[in-house]
């Protein structure tokens, strides 16, 4: 049943329910926005990853990043050759024409560039909006930490290779590493120490682990030429 | 000296009444609007949720360049803001606010009233004619074209009331008030209320300013201080109608306590149905130029004619 004049209540309706709820307006420059995480605000680049592989520059749509860089040759070490490597003489995006695609931080194979939410660089010259490396790499401060996946999402790939990776390591050991940790045993009052880092990041008890293991390939190389 | 300083002080009051009401219902017409929007509206101006935005409106619009066209009729052109806006000052004169507490008690209150409201409408209809602008002209005709078709349900409906009451004085017909009238009258009040937001042109009677088809009609060509004029005629005609509105229908000044309260009550009713034509506004879109005509000849004169009738036959009845 049509009652006559119940659209024009409806209507009423409708704009009395919006008047009792809190408007959406968000007060910005009072009040700073809550903005959803992975918010693309401006590019952070980590300068001591980069290779400058060029990729960043080559894959940008707009062709903002501008990248200089020169040869360095390393001094041979005792009994290696010379290397050379890649130093970074200029890094720019210019965000006055950069789209924010974020093409450059998915390609960069070495983890150099991050999204930063801050946004608040506007400029009165246009040629400002070009940011320098040191200015980029100010912004990694601002780079939060990556959200935590949903509660019902997808595991990340990175995080069973990397546990497939470490059970392969694990399963194909056992004959030489259990005996070693026993091996080991007499000596665990070493452990109560701080664990000294060596030159790899691990500690003395790992290190000796590696050295072990290297011992017993070795080992096996020697008799396989023997 | 007594008297003078009486008067003196009723044309004081009046014409604080009449510069404080429409910008306090301007004002809500900004914050209302705004929330049935999901918006803020002004919050900046004065500091407080923007409550001085209107009074920055006028200083914006007191410091714009005074422009008349070159082929206006210069002195209808000027003389138009103050037809539009005047009309609804004087009104105010007669309009009773609590017992005893009117201006000027007129004995034929109503028609006076009734008369002097459409006499401000013919402010759009020279700044129409005067501006030499295809859309002033058109929003003129359509002005005229609206103010005929609602002239007539706007006086049925008061004349209804004024039957109802048997006398033509606005204090009188609020003595002669009675809580019942609510149901009597409503068709009546209904009538009256639509047909003076159309007179007003009002959103959704808003076809002869229709700002987005023809520029704001009649008032394209101002600028300046005279279309705040023209705007503060829109508001003050506001507070009028409904005003009146309260006085006719809604036993003005009468409600609990009104022996001390009265003009508290008439006051409340007012900014209620001031705020009723803010809620209309939002809600609806604008009628089409035919859809307008129908509603006022098929619609609100049928309406006041038939409530007219019953006021009649329930007052020979009583008698």
């Amino acid at each position: 049943v049509k009652v006559p004049g119940a659209g024009l209540a409806k209507g009423l309706a409708v704009t009395w329910k919006t008047m009792t709820r809190p408007a959406v307006t968000e007060q910005y420059p009072d009040v700073q926005p809550e903005l959803p995480p992975r918010s693309r605000g401006v590019i952070a680049l980590l300068e001591e990853n980069c290779t400058v592989c060029m990729l960043c520059a080559r894959e940008c749509p707009d062709w903002c990043i501008y990248i200089d860089s020169h040869k360095e040759t390393v001094p041979a070490p005792p009994g290696g050759r010379e290397r050379q490597r890649n130093v970074l003489d200029r890094f720019a995006i210019d965000f006055s024409l950069c789209m924010y695609c974020g093409i450059c931080i998915e390609v960069c194979p070495f983890d150099a560039l991050f999204w930063s939410p801050e946004f608040e660089y506007s400029e009165f010259d246009i040629r400002n909006l070009t940011h320098e490396k040191d200015r980029l790499r100010e912004w990694m401060a601002t780079v939060p930490p990556p959200p935590a996946p949903d509660p019902l999402a997808e595991r990340p790939k990175e995080l069973d290779a990397a546990r497939k990776a470490v059970e392969k390591q694990a399963a194909g050991k056992p004959t030489a590493g259990r005996p070693g940790a026993e091996r080991r045993a007499p000596s665990r009052p070493a452990a109560d120490r701080p664990a000294k880092k060596d030159a790899h990041g691990g500690t003395e008890e790992a290190a000796a682990d590696r050295r072990s293991d290297k011992d017993a390939t070795d080992g096996g190389a020697e008799e396989g030429a023997g | 000296v007594t008297e003078v300083l009486e008067v003196a002080l009723r044309i004081v009051l009046i014409l604080a009444a009449f510069l404080v009401l429409p910008l306090l219902v301007g004002q809500t017409e900004h914050k209302a609007m705004a929330h049935m929007q999901s918006r803020l509206g002004p919050m900046y101006a004065g500091g407080f949720h923007g409550w001085a935005q209107l009074i920055a409106d006028g200083v914006k619009f007191a410091q714009k360049e005074d422009i008349v066209p070159a082929r206006a009729d210069r002195f209808v052109f000027k003389l138009a803001p103050a037809v539009g806006l005047i009309p609804y000052l004087v009104v105010l004169v007669a309009i009773p606010v609590g017992p005893g507490l009117v201006a000027q008690d007129l004995d034929a209150g109503l028609f006076f009233v009734l008369a002097v409201m459409a006499v401000g409408v013919l402010g759009a209809l020279m700044a129409g004619w005067a501006s030499a602008n295809k859309y002033s002209l058109l929003g003129g005709l359509r002005t005229a074209a609206q103010l005929m078709a609602y002239e007539l349900p706007f006086l049925l409906g008061a004349a209804s009331v004024a039957m109802a009451a048997g006398t033509l004085s606005l204090p009188g017909i609020v003595e002669a008030w009675r809580p019942w009238w609510l149901l009597w009258q409503l068709p009546g009040a209904v009538v009256f209320f639509v047909s003076g937001l159309a007179e007003l042109q009002r959103p959704p009677f808003d076809m002869p300013v229709a700002d987005s088809e023809i520029i704001f009609g009649a008032f394209t060509e101002y600028t300046g201080l005279r279309f705040a004029l023209f705007l503060l005629a829109e508001y003050a005609g506001i507070v009028v109608l409904c005003a009146l509105t309260t006085v006719l229908f809604l036993g003005g000044w009468k409600g609990p306590y009104d022996d001390a309260l009265g003009w508290v009550w008439t006051l409340l009713k007012t900014m209620v149905l001031a705020f009723v034509v803010i809620w209309l506004r939002v809600s609806y879109p604008r009628l089409r130029e035919d859809q307008l005509q129908r509603l006022a000849w098929q619609g609100l004169v049928p309406v006041a004619l038939l409530q007219l009738a019953l006021t009649g036959v329930v007052e020979v009845a009583l008698s």
